[in-house]
């Protein structure tokens, strides 16, 4: 091999930044986050059931609040019919974090997990009072 | 020509179908996410070790520098210092600029005849797309660093501030999004459309692009249209980078087939042309100094030559010359 030095230094530098999820795990799994659901609200429903099904509710509810919000703020409609024909009014504060009133224990725990930072609480603030 | 088009499109979308069909299915999705991550990240750590390693291995017994520009001469003749470097830093400035602004590309021109007249233009889209690929390419990279490791380190969780910082739709789409499906549809169209670079053209060159374009589409179809449950997909790629793997339940197929694009493309990566991404710092006509006349170069392969003198000449056919009667210098 020519240059033996400058090849291995630059092999060295591609192994780092390859390597480095691997090196930066220390071969221990983040713990999968459980958003809690333990909170007096949820535990007083006959039915645990959230607006829509809970899958849809954990793939898509980022997309189905902005829906919420243009629908609430743009178009002055704040009563959602959801798949059941149920009518909910629509709001963050009142209607979400009244179940959800662990916005810690609840929002954060995936958000943080996922490294997501929604700008919800740009406007918005939980009235249960968790620092935002 | 048609083949070297449809071909390498059919062999994606075949992955495509395959991957989607293995990932409807619980007990194939094991084999179909952890098992060809694996498989792929080794194919392409130690295929990227032994192709440059090998390239090490071939000896350069002369300064061969592409000469861009005047070399090093008279004083008061003008020395193009980067395009014709003769000192280290000078090469160190000429990789600066062809391996972060590729500027070999910048360089570009087009050669027209414009009534009977040769033209020679500067054309700067293929720098351009490049540009705007490669660098959209990185951060996206950077960015899915957020699903494998955790605490996720702060330039991380920055660059996807940045990159989504106009905030449009939710989740946000990300400039790098945008700027890569732009520029990889331009390099595939400038592929299709220009005869002369279609002309040249070879499955080899699209294959690559057919796939990143699909690993681009099924990973924004995953963001905006078939959502996926992200923690189910963190937690099956932190478990592969600490070496506990998981599959969690419940993920739907369109992330098998991004998952099955991208192993193919890195898989793929240290046979094909991709290869210069390690290449560029490998590259003779780059990287080295063009000191051809100021210092002395020996060649790496010349050995002492063997010689055969007369005396051992004479003493291997000495019986046949005496008998020929030839004239010996020793009897």
């Amino acid at each position: 091999m020519y240059d033996t030095g400058k090849v291995i230094i630059g092999l060295a530098i591609f192994a780092c930044i390859f390597l480095f999820p691997f090196l930066y795990s220390h071969g221990s799994a983040a713990p999968k986050p459980k958003p809690s659901l333990d909170t007096p609200a949820i535990k007083a429903l006959p039915q645990k059931k959230c607006v829509e099904d809970t899958k849809f509710m954990i793939t898509t509810h980022m997309q189905f609040l902005n829906n919420w919000r243009d629908q609430a703020l743009r178009d002055g409609n704040r009563w959602y019919v959801n798949k059941e024909g149920k009518k909910v009014w629509i709001s963050l504060q009142n209607t979400c974090l009244r179940c959800h009133s662990n916005k810690k224990e609840f929002c954060d725990k995936c958000h943080n997990y996922a490294g997501v930072d929604p700008y919800c609480w740009d406007c918005h603030y939980d009235p249960n009072g968790s620092k935002l | 020509m048609a083949a070297r088009i449809l071909f390498p499109l059919a062999v994606v979308l075949a992955i495509v179908a395959v991957a989607l069909i293995g990932g409807s299915i619980s007990f194939l999705q094991p084999l179909f996410s952890v098992a060809l991550l694996y498989v792929a990240f080794a194919i392409f750590f130690f295929g990227f070790m032994a192709k440059v390693i090998n390239w090490a291995k071939s000896p350069v017994p002369f300064r061969i520098p592409t000469t861009a520009g005047q070399e090093f001469s008279l004083p008061w003749i003008k020395w193009s210092k980067i395009d014709n470097p003769s000192t280290t830093g000078g090469v160190l400035l000429r990789m600066f600029f062809e391996v972060c602004l590729f500027r070999s590309l910048f360089r570009n021109m087009r050669t027209d005849l414009r009534s009977g007249w040769l033209i020679h233009s500067p054309t700067k889209w293929l720098w351009l797309l490049a540009l705007g690929f490669h660098y959209s390419f990185l951060i996206i990279a950077l960015r899915h660093l957020r699903l494998f490791v955790q605490p996720i380190p702060g330039f991380v969780e920055t660059l996807d501030a940045v990159d989504g910082m106009f905030q449009i739709g939710i989740p946000p789409i990300y400039l790098t999004d945008i700027i890569i499906l732009l520029a990889v549809s331009g390099l595939l169209i400038r592929r299709l459309c220009l005869p002369k670079v279609r002309f040249i053209s070879l499955a080899a060159d699209y294959f690559p692009l057919f796939l990143i374009l699909g690993i681009v589409i099924s990973g924004l179809l995953m963001r905006f249209v078939f959502r996926v449950d992200i923690t189910a997909v963190k937690a099956l790629a932190n478990g592969i980078v600490s070496l506990h793997p998981v599959v969690p339940k419940g993920i739907g197929a369109i992330f098998f087939v991004h998952i099955a694009l991208v192993s193919t493309l890195i898989a793929y990566f240290p046979f094909s042309k991709l290869m210069h991404m390690g290449g560029v710092f490998m590259s003779p006509t780059r990287n080295l100094a063009n000191t051809n006349r100021m210092a002395y170069h020996e060649n790496p392969w010349r050995k002492p030559p063997k010689f055969h003198s007369y005396e051992e000449y004479e003493d291997m056919y000495r019986d046949y010359m005496k008998e020929a009667g030839l004239p010996l210098e020793r009897e």
